[in-house]
């Protein structure tokens, strides 16, 4: 067992993290410095935390929706919600790109610019905040809703004392996955974004063109921080299982 | 009022790009799209996709399984260090681990094989593909293995059972659907798999080109009945997928 977890995953980061500093600590921070990695990292860090804050809000309405309310087609649209989990990326790529590019039906055109990379990417991170939200909005008992409505609590009120507090943990980390995926995104992107430097290349496409031009270095110490982005959200993630779980363990 | 917020944000975002891959393939045409799949390099691409996978997929459900029952049963140093292990891959860039593979194994790297060719060649698409879907079987198994518990164990233990026997005729049994669905939703993600395999494949048609790299090619080719083809079979593989997930799913959020 830790011998596969070595050969297939420890060993090749490994080799990462060592060729990012080939060059010495200085060639990895020259790297980091060049105003092509740095726009490609800052345009990749907005549009996940864009990305991540829509689907707070309209992961939790749809999951909300999902659970307490009826409507026809329910079932049909619950299963719909993994697609994204199933359909390969690059295909989610060229599917936003039919809709909202040159040839769209509905006259947007949005191919090759940020708004096209936003889009697909709420494509591909659709099911982490539903996912996480559903099973707990299942659980939760509602009678405590029902007392507080009872008591004169206006809806808003009710959501945000006694409904958000129990989800919360559930929408943050997904929230959390829904941002490590975006970042690291490539597939669906790199059809649709155009990849021009300073404008639509994101950080992940930047890596894979240095790395077919022969720049290992400069790739491995981009790639390298986005390597320390993905193990921050994953420890954040797990300090919210931690918290979410305290009650049991006390 | 909120259901046809949420609804219509759905349709935006996920069912309208959906419904193109079948209006597109309706307006390209069906026969041009048939031509293309059936394209010698489209058919050899779709071989080594499931070749890929057909290898991929049952390393990672042993693994899977093994490292499950480690995590949930066992105390043993470095619990934490495999647990974010096997979570990496959900969190990290694809092309990223594209390229550790490409440092590790090449030119300059650690390991070399003799004559063997690894870079752009299928062992490191293989590895490549592993390593993305590594955590889906485990994190399908371990928290079914929490919560069944370990008293059925104890007691066929207890009884005289072996270490296997116990494995085969207790917990196995009570994770398999756990399992199953893990392999379904690896299968899709190796099936998937783009950007890791883009950076160690090379992308030759008809040798290192997979069934997500010809549909690229297609794109920047400007085939367009091309591409959507291979999407299309793509796509109708994903629906079966996601038909198979979701009667496998406990009835749980869904009622």
């Amino acid at each position: 067992m830790t011998t596969f977890l070595t050969v297939i995953v420890a060993l090749p980061i490994a080799a990462l993290v060592w060729a990012s500093r080939a060059d010495g600590v200085s060639g990895f921070w020259y790297w980091i410095r060049q105003p092509e990695p740095v726009a490609a990292l800052k345009l990749t860090l907005v549009v996940a935390l864009l990305v991540a804050l829509t689907n707070a809000v309209f992961g939790t309405l749809i999951a909300w929706v999902l659970v307490r309310d009826e409507f026809p087609g329910k079932r049909l649209v619950n299963a719909v919600i993994d697609l994204p989990f199933a359909l390969p990326t690059i295909v989610a790529g060229l599917l936003v790109l039919a809709l909202y590019g040159p040839d769209s039906p509905v006259h947007v055109h949005a191919a090759f610019t940020r708004a096209a990379i936003y889009l697909v990417l709420l494509f591909v991170t659709l099911p982490f905040v539903v996912r996480t939200v559903q099973p707990v909005l299942h659980e939760l008992d509602t009678q405590m809703e029902e007392a507080a409505r009872s008591l004169g609590a206006r809806e808003l009120v009710v959501f945000t004392r006694i409904v958000l507090p129990s989800i919360l943990p559930g929408i943050l980390s997904g929230v959390a996955m829904a941002f490590a995926r975006a970042v690291g995104e490539i597939g669906s992107i790199v059809i649709l974004s155009g990849n021009r430097p300073f404008h639509t290349e994101v950080a992940s496409v930047w890596i894979l063109n240095q790395t077919q031009s022969g720049n290992g270095t400069g790739a491995a110490a981009l790639a390298t921080l986005l390597l320390a982005i993905s193990f921050l959200v994953l420890l954040g993630v797990g300090g919210l299982r931690w918290l979410a779980t305290r009650h049991e363990r006390a | 009022m909120r259901k046809t917020i949420a609804l219509s944000y759905l349709s935006v975002v996920l069912l309208g790009p959906l419904a193109m891959l079948f209006w597109r393939i309706w307006a390209e045409g069906l026969g041009k799209a048939w031509t293309a799949i059936t394209e010698p390099d489209t058919l050899h691409a779709f071989r080594l996709t499931i070749e890929i996978t057909a290898i991929a997929v049952p390393l990672n459900t042993i693994f899977g399984i093994v490292v499950g029952l480690a995590i949930v049963r066992r105390r043993f140093p470095g619990k934490g260090l495999v647990n974010a292990f096997v979570d990496l891959p959900l969190a990290l860039s694809p092309v990223v681990v594209g390229l550790s593979l490409f440092l590790l194994y090449g030119r300059t790297g650690w390991i070399h094989l003799g004559h063997v060719q690894i870079l752009f060649a299928l062992p490191a698409m293989v590895l490549a593909t592993v390593f993305v879907s590594v955590p889906y079987v485990a994190r399908e198994v371990i928290p079914t293995l929490r919560e069944v518990g370990d008293e059925q164990e104890q007691a066929a233990h207890t009884l005289g059972a072996s270490g296997w026997q116990t494995f085969w005729r207790i917990t196995l049994p009570s994770i398999r659907w756990a399992i199953i669905y893990g392999v379904v939703v690896t299968t899709a993600r190796c099936l998937g798999e783009y950007g890791a395999v883009a950076v160690v494949s090379g992308s030759i048609s008809g040798r290192t080109e997979t069934a997500t790299l010809r549909v690229q090619n297609y794109y920047e080719n400007l085939d367009q009945s091309g591409a959507y083809g291979v999407s299309l079979v793509l796509g109708l593989i994903a629906i079966v997928v996601l038909v198979v997930m979701t009667l496998l799913k406990p009835k749980e959020g869904t009622a």
